[in-house]
């Protein structure tokens, strides 16, 4: 009767490890697939001609996305330009300041930008920079990803600041150095890898966002340079041509999907590996 | 940015009123514009999606929380399901506009519905494969933080690991799983891309979750650039700021248990 029972207990214990790791490899499988996938459909697109051309009209062959891979980068830089100052500075307040109410208050917002839909920083920047305007621009695009990078910049910033010890900063205070010299060329730097990693991974973040870009960059089948004016970029591309009926458009699209998803990647094994090596030690 | 879209929806607010919330009819002809089609399949996909994901998610949690915390596979694991959080919603939308379709085509054929491929079901097992990452990845986090003198004490008794996991783990970790699960809600909720072009965008109240529908990011999505009229846009900003504040709350409620559970 009792070893009836501890066979069962044990047969039950076997039973579920085997589920555990039967639903663990069931659930990489959608990954596998997809990399699988995109791999296979991407290479065979992609050679110079495709990099370095502007897209064709429907039944023409050949066809490239140079304008849609300047936009995007176009688009991430100014972004990156905006958020980098706002961030970092916001950062560096969370990591010094006591936690009074300002700060709680501040720190919710965070918590909140970083949650709210991408669409709907769409629909806000539209309200605030395109309807003024009267016309889709580059520039707004960037605005709502640089939204979008805050939180990562903010959280990366203060996480790193705080570990820089204390009596490096009393160190230059006592030497005379005034407080905004000491956090910048002393605080700084200490912390500099771990805020560039927020970045690289503030940039990862947004590189694939389309939602924010419909309303906003809203996209061009040309060659443009200026960003006051709608631009291309590589994610509205994809959604524009993969949701055509034509088998061209099906081929671009999946060409820089593959551009897309391997730049996201890089990006994410970079910060992965700097994560571990330039960690601060003290 | 709330205020911003409370006063540019006051134009749809004053002209439906609670209407907006029940109605039936969406149809910018006539201006009736009734949001409920969109919640219920907002709601629809969100709840399908955490349901086909949750079982994953939690497995995952307790394969590299409990079972196999270190080692080649778990590391290998751990990075895999980051890189999943890092592919762009739109190249989800794209593969399974590709794969995806085919697959619950020959299953509604099997079934016997109109095979339209696109659809709820097909938007709901995207989204699954989209939020399981951040569900997972917070779960393996709050299993691991369970003390060690517990689950040896239960050892010590003669528990056997599954006892341990269904008596002690998960009792203890019962308000972590739950804030996991809101958060990849709120994230579900959100999600534009890839649901957008796997719905099938028809503004009608579903009957079965092989039928197409729309969610309230894919209508703003869609329409928001083509909508004339001071009411039909505004009604499109209102449906963001009901989407901006039911995932603003939810997101506050997951932190703070999770702030709770760490504390």
């Amino acid at each position: 009767m009792m070893k009836e029972r501890l066979r069962f207990r044990e047969t039950r214990n076997m039973i579920f490890k085997f589920f555990i790791i039967v639903c663990t490899l069931i659930s990489i499988i959608p990954l596998v697939l997809l990399i699988v996938y995109i791999f296979r459909q991407g290479i065979s697109v992609i050679n110079w001609h495709f990099l370095t051309s502007l897209p064709k009209p429907v039944g023409e062959a050949g066809g490239g996305i140079l304008n849609a891979l300047i936009g995007s980068l176009l688009i991430i830089l100014v972004a990156t330009m905006i958020a980098v100052p706002f961030g970092v500075s916001m950062g560096m307040y969370f990591s010094e300041s006591s936690p009074n109410w300002v700060y709680k208050i501040a720190h919710l917002c965070v918590d909140v930008l970083q949650g709210i839909p991408s669409i709907v920083i769409g629909i806000i920047i539209y309200i605030w920079l395109v309807k003024p305007f009267g016309q889709f621009s580059a520039f707004s695009g960037s605005v709502a990803l640089s939204f979008m990078m805050l939180p990562s910049i903010i959280k990366s910033t203060e996480e790193t600041l705080k570990l820089v010890p204390h009596s490096l900063k009393e160190a230059s205070l006592s030497l005379g150095v005034p407080y905004y010299k000491t956090m910048l060329r002393v605080i700084m730097p200490a912390g500099i890898s771990g805020i560039l990693n927020g970045i690289i991974l503030g940039v990862a973040r947004v590189a694939g966002e389309t939602a924010p870009l419909l309303f906003t960059a809203f996209g061009n089948p040309f060659m443009s340079f200026n960003i006051f004016k709608p631009i291309a970029s590589l994610p509205l591309i994809i959604f524009n041509y993969a949701i055509s009926p034509y088998e061209d458009w099906h081929r671009l699209a999946w060409g820089a999907s593959f551009i897309l998803v391997s730049m996201v990647l890089i990006l994410n094994i970079i910060t992965k590996v700097t994560e571990t090596r330039w960690k601060v030690q003290f | 940015m709330f205020l911003t879209l409370l006063v540019s929806s006051l134009p749809s607010i004053k002209a439906l009123g609670w209407k907006f919330i029940y109605g039936k009819t969406w149809d910018p002809v006539s201006g009736e514009f009734g949001a409920l089609s969109f919640l219920i399949g907002t709601l629809l996909t969100s709840t399908l999606a955490l349901l086909i994901s949750s079982p994953f998610s939690l497995t995952i949690g307790l394969f590299l929380g409990e079972y196999y915390p270190k080692g080649w596979f778990s590391s290998l694991l751990k990075n895999a399901v980051e890189l999943l959080a890092g592919i762009p919603s739109v190249v989800y939308g794209f593969w399974g506009i590709y794969f995806i379709v085919p697959v619950v085509r020959s299953l509604e054929m099997k079934v016997g519905v109109a095979p339209y491929g696109v659809g709820i079901l097909t938007a709901s097992l995207i989204l699954s494969i989209m939020i399981i990452p951040y569900s997972a990845s917070l779960i393996r986090l709050v299993v691991s933080m369970v003390p060690e003198s517990l689950k040896e004490a239960a050892y010590s008794l003669g528990a056997t690991r599954f006892e341990v996991i269904r008596f002690i783990i998960i009792p203890y970790i019962r308000s972590g799983l739950s804030a996991g699960i809101l958060l990849a809600l709120g994230r579900a909720l959100g999600e534009t891309m890839a649901v957008t072009m796997l719905i099938g965008n028809t503004q009608a109240i579903p009957k079965s979750i092989f039928d197409t529908s729309d969610t309230m990011a894919s209508v703003i999505a869609n329409q928001f650039t083509e909508a004339t009229g001071n009411v039909y846009f505004s009604a499109l900003i209102e449906t963001g700021l009901l989407l901006f504040v039911v995932t603003t709350i939810i997101n506050i409620i997951g932190r703070n248990i999770i702030k709770r559970f760490e504390s």
